[in-house]
This record gives C-alpha cells, structure tokens and sequence, in this order.
C-alpha cells in the first residue's frame, strides 16, 4: 500500500543555510510517528515545508489520501494543503485571541463550507443549514476533545493546556486524514501530558487520523509513537521502532545523550 | 514571473535611455540642470528618509509623525530667525543659531513623540502603533496651525549667495550647493555614528536581535530614543535647508515631504542606511526628469506609482534584504 | 510609587512641555508687519495643563499594568448588557426608533441636514470597519471609493440623465470593482506597506480628479446634481431633505444588518482570524489573498454608496471633499468607537461628527483632538470606546 505522505530528498536552504538536507520520511495510514531531534535540527522547518508556509528548495512531498490518488503538494499554499486533509497545529500557540472557543473551532470547519459572500448576506435556508450543522459538528469535536465547558469563553482566558487541546480540536474540524502536531505537551504538568497521550491515541483509533508529531518529551514519544524519525543539523540521522532509536548509537551521540535521564 | 519581470526591466531601461540619450543631445544644459535639481531633492528626501529607515530597522514602525518633525524644525529655525532678526543680530550668527535650534527643539520632538506615543505600544499589535503615529502626526500639524498660522510664512534666506560661486549660480545657486554638500557631510558623520561610536554599534544590536541586545546589557530603551533624536536631527537639518530652498513654509509641509522619504526609504530598502540614500538620490533625480519632460502636475502620482511598482516587484527595495516571515 | 515622587515627575514633565513648545505656542511672528508677539500666558497653560495630564496619564498607565496581571476577565460593555437584556432591549430600541423617525419633522431642517452628514459616516465608518476592524487592513485610501461612488452620480447623471436609483447600485458595483481592482496589486503587502499604498491611491485619485479637467471638471467641482426621485416625483427643498433623511436611514439599516450577519458568518470569521493571526489562518485552509480581498472590495462597495448619497445631498462636490483629512476622519469614527464592533463605529460616528457640528467654537480643534484621541485610545483601550462581543451560541438540547 502507498504511505499517505512520502517526503523524498526534502532541502531547505535560507541563504547558505541548510536547515533540511535531504530528508526522506514516509508514513504508513494509522500510524503515529514522531520526528525527534535537538533544539534547531529543522523539525519545524520540515513541517513548513510540507505544509506550504515554505516552498522547499528541492525534494518532493506527495500524499496519498485514504481512497484518493497520489498527489504532489510542492508549491501549493498552505490553505490548499490544508484542504487536501493535512492540518497541523503549532509550537507556540497561535489561537485566534479575538474570538470564542467555539469560533476557533468553526474557523477549522471553514474550508469544509460552502456558502459565499452573498449567502452569508441573503442567508437562504441552505446557509442557516449549513451554518448551523457547522455550530453543532465544531461542538461535538469540543466535546470530544474535552473542552466542551469552555464553548463561549473567550480563546484567550483559557488555561495553557486547554489552549493546546484547543488549537488540536481547531486542526480535528478542517477533517483532516493527517494530524502534524508541534511539540503539543510543551508546558504541560504530567497530568495534562497524560491526557495529551490518551488524547492522541483516541484520536488514531477513532477518527482515522495518522499523526505525525515534533516532540521533546522523550517518555511520551516513546510510549506514544510506532515508528520514529531522528534529525540532527537538517539532515536524518536514523529511523526505526522506539526500540531501535533507543539502542542506536548515533541517535545517543546526537540526541539522547544529553537528555538520557529522560530516555 | 521571473523572466517577465528581466524582460519588463530591459525595456523600460532600454525606452528611459533611449529618451535620456535623446534629451541630452538636445539640450545638455537643461538635462544637466534638471539631473542637479534632483540631486538637491533627492539630498533633503535622504536626509528625512534616515529618519524612517532607521526607526523601522529598530521597532518595525513607520513613524507617520516623521515628517512633522521635520516640518517643527523648520518652523523653529524660522521663529528664532525671525526674532533674532528682529532683534538686529549678524546674519551668520542668526543663520548658526537658527540652525542650532532646529535641531535641538526637533530632538526633543522626536523623543518626547516616542515616550508618548510608542512606548507604551511596544508589545501591542502593529496596527495600534501605526494608528497611533498617525494620530500623532495628525496631532503635531494641527498644533502648529493652531498655535501659529495656517498660512504659508515667508522663510528669511539663511544662506547667503557666495561671491566665489557666482559665476556657476545659474547653473546651481549656492542654496543648492549647501544643500547637496551638507547632505554629504551629515551622511559622513551618521556612518562614523553607526560604524564606530557606542551607541551606534548598539543600535546595530538592536536592530538585528532586541532581545539578544538586551540580554548582552544594551539599554534597549535608550537605544530606541537615541535613534529617534538621531533620525530627527537629520530630519531638522533637512528642514530648515528645504525652508530656505522654497522661501516658504506651514504647517503641511511635513505631510508630502514625508511621505516622498517614506516612498524613498522603500524603494532603497527600508531598514537600510545606505539604501535609503540611494533610494532618495533615485527618486528625486527621476522625479526631476519627470516633471521636467513629462507633467508637472503628476509629480506625486509618479511618487506613488513608483512606490507601487517597487512594493510590487522588489518590495525589500534596492539595497534590503528579504526577511522570511518567522513562524 | 509615593503621591510626593509622583508630583516631582509631573513637574519635571511639565517643565519639559514648557520649553518644549516654548517657540511654538508663547512666540509669535509677523513677518509681515515685523512684530514679535510673546503669548506668556500660554506658557503658564501648558505648564499646568501637562503637570495633570501627565498625573493622569501616569495614573491610567499603572492602573492599566495592574490590571493585566491580575485578571483578563473580559468586560462586556454596558451597552451590550443592556442589549442583551430582553426586558430592555424592546423599549431601547423603540425609544431610538422613534427618535429617528421623529427627528426630522421635530428639528428645523439644518439640524436635518447634519444628521444626514452623520448618517453619511456612519454607513462609511461601518464599511471601514469591515476592512480595518474586522480584517485588520489599514487602508488610509478609503476617500477614493468614496469619491468613486460620488463622481459615478454626478458623471453619469450629467451625461446620461441617469437617476440616483439607478446610479446607487450601479456605484455599488463599481466601488467593488475599484475595491477589487486596487487591491489586487497591493493586497499582498505586508500590513504597514499597505497603509502607505492605499494613502497613496486616495491622492493618486484626488490628483487626477484635480488635473483631469475633460472629465471631472477640475477643482471647479460639478454642481446641480439631483437629489433622488420619488417615482418620477421631485420634491421641493424641505420635503427631498425629508425624503433624503429617510433614503439614508434605510441604507444605514440595510449596512448594519448585511455587516451583522456577514461578521457572523463563515466570511467574517475568516476576516477576524486573519486579523488575530494570518500564518495559523492559512494553516487553517482559508486562502489570505482572497478573504482580503473580499473584505476590500465590500469596505469599497459602501464607501461608493456613501459617495452617491453625498452627492445627491450636497448636488455639488468638488475634489477638495476627498482628500486625505476625510479618509482620517473615517478611520477616527471607527478606531475611537471601537475596531471590530458596529454599536461602536455608530456611537463614534455620531459623536465625532455631530459634536464638532454643535460645538463650533471647538470645531477648529477638530482634528487636533482627533489626532489625540487615537493616541490615547491605542495606549489605553485598543478596543476603542465600545469594544466589540462575540455571539454566544446555546445548545439547550445538551445542556441537562
């Protein structure tokens, strides 16, 4: 079966900067897999890149979605990726500060809409339908995510591990078949970065999502992830089973080696 | 795109040189003249772009108020020449004295505007500082209308015609040969101020990495008034050379001549020095030959078309450098 | 910080303030006359008028510190409250209802006249704030469009006879084209370059209608521009100003009903995410060029409506109406009422262009308290005076 994101010879360069160097990554349908790599590796830099906020400089990035043909997303805007079912979340948490919990989450459903301009003026029945099964889907994805108590509060007020939950429930309603998620339990207390981890596996196993996620908490990559890629200075170093990255040696030179007592 | 953009320069390279080879041979004094007139243009558009440029590399902010700087120090220099004037003292020392004046006044300005007006703005959103320069520059004009005079004012020559440039002046009269030297001269000591001196290499600091500079001990603050009172010094300069330049001045001035150092400061590259004297060297020299072949009265459409065009096809301008939105 | 230390700073400050404007505001000179006025009396007025205003301005900057650490709790103002409020919300909006109707045949006409100036602004103000409030786009050109909407009546009906009727959704067209086809080029800049560019084009605009003699008649303006028909029937002077309180009561309902339900539907969302953060707002599958442009094109297609309704109600405009002061104006009504929210950009429309109306002895200081008032406005409550709410949805079936 074809992998639904195939990255082959990713190279990103910013002026003489190599921040990728020919990174190949592929992903099988239904797996979480995770890009491990010291600060400033270029992790979220490959996320730009296949998410389109970069163009990278060669390579080629090509998903096959579930019951879909193998397309390529080189040069396509980020909106476009998006509606081609790949929806990520960030780092730093980039919420929409002027609008409610719920709208932040309709934002996400916005690309699944249809009405224009004029139907939004004129709102026949089809728009208040559509707007209204658009409310109710955004509310069940809350509820499911947990942050249903939160719906009408503003995005802002929200505590930090609510606000990650919420920028996942914001990527969940774009109905994506590939989840890339940024360093999601960054800041988070263990308890958070417990339900973070049953989270995540619920979300594989219920909504058909793959996932592929950036993070620095060792315990809950290895617990979490079936597959795992390593970068170290743009280029991969290693892949493998959380088993086989933690008995490779260059992965313990490059990375594990100064965060062993977290390993 | 890219090959359309080669094509679409040559030509119009090639359509200007034609022209430009065309007018010379016709008349080579008036292309000459024309070519010196927007020298001297050019000269005051760099002294006023320094102003934006340097206040963008260091806080990303078009100081809308700029130009209002520039206009109080030319109704500075006139108010104390016109005193002093009154009162019977020497030319030279009134000429001087005015000059002085401008500059110090115009300083205060710029930093009194900055603690007022920016200060407090430095973590809000882009949008509220800009609306607050603008309100800022809207403020300072109507406070010297309202204070002074909405009517243009007659500005007392400061500099005198010299007796050794005489038989040159009906090629380029003697205002214009300070204005050009003087521009020069300021360009010299601002390089000497930013390469050597302390606070300039702290400014340079502060432009690359705020945080990084802060981190190092830099006094970010002080950094960004120093700044403000560098570029408006600058700014007054080039006021009171314009003043006596045109013969007249009120309260507007600020307003057009900011904005033609603003479009100046782009098309070199905002956040760059050099770029934006070469910016304001280019555009007061093109519009000089516009206006001079083509329509007077299109002067600023032609501003502004340029400023278009360049935002366009090189918004990082001729000299900038092409900054990646961080994510 | 002590009372004592407080008051030293401020006198610092307003020493400062003193020499600061010290050639400004105390000399003046007749160049003409060759006469030195010394004005020492203003000397002491800035003195004590800076000494509290920066007692004040210093109070509000803690007060405002304090107040982002303690708590974000998210103030609704009073007026939506009381909106939300159905046992008040019915008498409110009758009582306002029946004020408008009432006004004109209450009021002399003059007073009419200048509310249908206000009205004017605030079908501008709300078209403005879909661009800078809601999509977060500043655009100092707004005039343009204006002047658009405003020179398409009087041209077309000079030309062609056509009516105010016909004209109003032929300029509503128009200014969207406009909107669409100077945004194109510039919508891709960066924020701050775009403020610049589109101030550009309003002077571009007022330029050529200056210059441009064979068509727009230069600075001499065009004059004897109908007011609008009733069926074919012209009203005499009194009545068509009647007639043209009521035309521009109608569209600045017709504004804010279309503006409410485009800022909660999927559109407007889209503007307000692109506005809060343009990178995750791509991210989340909406195309940033094109919410941009839509919000362009709609802020220009009121602004054109405006310009007709200007037009038919002075019958004569000349470029000196479109200059960039008016472009200011507009932006004053909706930073000042407050970016983002309707209820807000109307207040602010009617307060900042009726007081100056009423208080003519302060009219002059118009603008300088206008460019104050964004000053203070941005440091102190960026939402402006009325800061915008947010729909909040129920779900009842749910809720047990």
């Amino acid at each position: 079966m074809e992998p639904i994101l195939n990255v082959t010879n990713l190279t990103m360069n910013f002026g003489g900067l190599k921040a990728l160097d020919d990174v190949t990554i592929r992903l099988e349908k239904g797996q979480i897999a995770a890009l491990i790599g010291p600060n400033g590796a270029g992790k979220t830099t490959f996320f730009n890149c296949i998410t389109g906020i970069y163009e990278p400089t060669t390579g080629e990035v090509q998903i096959t979605p579930p019951g879909k043909n193998t397309q390529s997303l080189k040069g396509l805007k980020p909106n476009y990726v998006t509606e081609r079912g790949i929806a990520r979340t960030f780092q730093n948490i980039r919420l929409f500060h002027g609008m409610t919990v719920l709208e932040n989450v309709l934002i996400g459903r916005h690309c699944r809409l249809s009405s224009g301009i004029i139907k939004a003026m004129l709102q026949p029945p089809s728009q208040k339908k559509e707007e209204k099964k658009a409310v109710f889907d955004s509310y069940e994805i809350l509820e499911k995510i947990g942050l249903a108590k939160y719906v009408n509060d503003m995005a802002v007020n929200l505590p930090y591990g609510a606000q990650r939950r919420l920028e996942i429930a914001r990527a969940l309603a774009t109905d994506p078949f590939l989840l890339l998620l940024d360093e999601p339990a960054a800041g988070m207390n263990p308890q958070e970065t417990k339900e973070l981890d049953d989270l995540i596996l619920w979300l594989r196993d219920n909504e058909n999502v793959s996932i592929l996620l950036i993070e620095h908490d060792m315990k809950l990559v290895m617990s979490l992830s079936d597959w795992i890629h390593v970068v170290d200075y743009g280029k991969k170093i290693a892949e493998g089973t959380p088993a086989d990255i933690k008995a490779n040696p260059d992965v313990i030179k490059a990375y594990l080696g100064e965060e062993s007592d977290d390993a | 795109m890219r090959w359309i953009s080669i094509g679409l320069g040559l030509a119009v390279t090639g359509v200007i040189g034609f022209f430009a080879v065309r007018e010379l041979l016709i008349d080579p004094l008036y292309f000459f003249e024309l070519f010196l007139g927007g020298l001297t243009r050019g000269s005051i558009y760099a002294l006023i772009a320094l102003g934006y440029t340097m206040v963008y590399g260091i806080i990303q902010l078009i100081n809308f108020a700029h130009g209002e700087i520039y206009m109080i120090g030319a109704m500075t220099a006139l108010i104390v020449a016109s005193v002093l004037g009154l009162w019977g003292w020497n030319t030279a020392v009134i000429a001087i004295l005015a000059f002085v004046f401008a500059i110090v006044y115009s300083c205060a300005y710029g930093f009194t505007v900055e603690k007022i007006a920016y200060k407090p703005l430095r973590h809000a959103p882009r949008l509220s500082a800009l609306i607050s320069a603008i309100g800022m520059s809207l403020f300072l004009q109507n406070y010297v209308m309202l204070a002074q005079t909405p009517e243009y004012l007659p500005f007392r020559t400061l500099i005198p015609d010299f007796h050794f440039w005489e038989p040159y002046a009906h090629i380029i009269t003697s205002v214009e040969l300070t204005i050009i030297i003087t521009t020069v001269i300021v360009m010299i000591l601002l390089g000497i101020l930013i390469k050597f001196t302390r606070i300039g290499k702290a400014m340079r600091a502060t432009a690359q990495d705020k945080v990084m500079a802060a981190l190092l001990g830099i006094n970010v603050n002080n950094v960004i008034s120093a700044t403000f009172v560098v570029g408006s010094a600058t700014a007054a300069i080039g006021g009171v050379l314009i003043a006596c330049h045109v013969g007249q001045i009120n309260f507007f001035i600020g307003f057009l001549a900011g904005l033609k150092a603003f479009i100046a400061a782009v098309l070199g590259g905002i956040g760059s020095i050099p770029g934006a004297v070469l910016g304001s060297l280019v555009l007061g020299i093109s519009e000089s030959y516009f206006t001079g072949y083509f329509w007077s009265e299109y002067e600023d459409v032609f501003a502004f078309s340029i400023l278009v065009l360049i935002l366009i096809f090189r918004p990082s301008g001729i000299l900038g450098k092409h900054d990646a939105q961080k994510v | 910080m002590p009372i004592k230390n407080q008051i030293k700073q401020s006198l610092i400050i307003a020493f400062w303030f003193m020499i600061l404007t010290f050639p400004i505001m105390v000399i003046k000179v007749n160049t003409i006359r060759h006469t030195i006025d010394f004005r020492w009396a203003n000397f002491l007025w800035v003195g004590i008028v800076t000494f509290f205003a920066s007692m004040i301005w210093n109070y509000f900057l803690r007060r405002n510190e304090e107040q982002k650490k303690t708590d974000i709790a998210d103030d609704i103002p009073l007026i939506h409250k009381l909106l939300q409020n159905d046992r008040f919300r019915r008498p409110f909006l009758g009582l306002v209802a029946a004020f408008f109707i009432a006004y004109p045949f209450v009021f002399p006409m003059y007073h009419t006249s200048i509310m249908i100036s206000a009205l004017v602004y605030v079908m501008l103000g709300l078209g403005l704030n879909i661009v800078v409030g809601l999509a977060g786009l500043l655009d100092l050109g707004y005039v343009a469009f204006y002047a658009v909407g405003a020179y398409a009546y009087a041209l077309l009906n000079l030309h062609f006879g056509l009516s105010f009727w016909v004209v109003l959704p032929m300029s509503a067209f128009l200014g969207t084209l406009f909107g669409v086809l100077l945004g194109y080029p510039v919508l891709r800049l960066r924020g701050d370059y775009l403020a610049i560019v589109t101030l550009g084009f309003g002077e571009i605009i007022r330029i050529v209608l200056e210059n441009w003699d064979d068509f727009s008649n230069g600075p001499r303006g065009i004059g004897d521009i109908p007011a609008p028909s009733f069926f074919g029937h012209q009203f005499g002077q009194h009545d068509a100003m009647i007639y043209m309180y009521f035309i521009v009561i109608g569209l600045v309902l017709m504004t804010i009903f279309f503006v409410h339900r485009l800022e909660h539907s999927k559109i407007g969302r889209a503007w307000i995410a692109l506005r809060d953060d343009e990178i995750a707002c791509q991210a989340m599958g909406i195309d940033k060029f094109k919410t941009k442009l839509t919000a362009f094109a709609l802020g220009a297609t009121w602004a054109a409506m405006g310009g007709v309704v200007f037009a038919a109600k002075t019958s004569f405009i000349n470029p000196m109406s479109f200059t960039i002061w008016e472009s200011i104006t507009i932006l004053c009504v909706v930073v000042i009422g407050g970016m983002g929210s309707a209820i807000g950009v109307i207040a602010g429309a009617l307060v900042l262009i009726l007081l100056p109306e009423y208080l003519r002895a302060v009219a002059e200081y118009r603008m300088l308290v206008f460019g104050a008032l964004q000053v203070i406005v941005m440091v102190f409550k960026p939402d402006g005076l009325i800061k915008s709410v947010r729909k909040v949805y129920t779900f009842k079936a749910r809720e047990e």
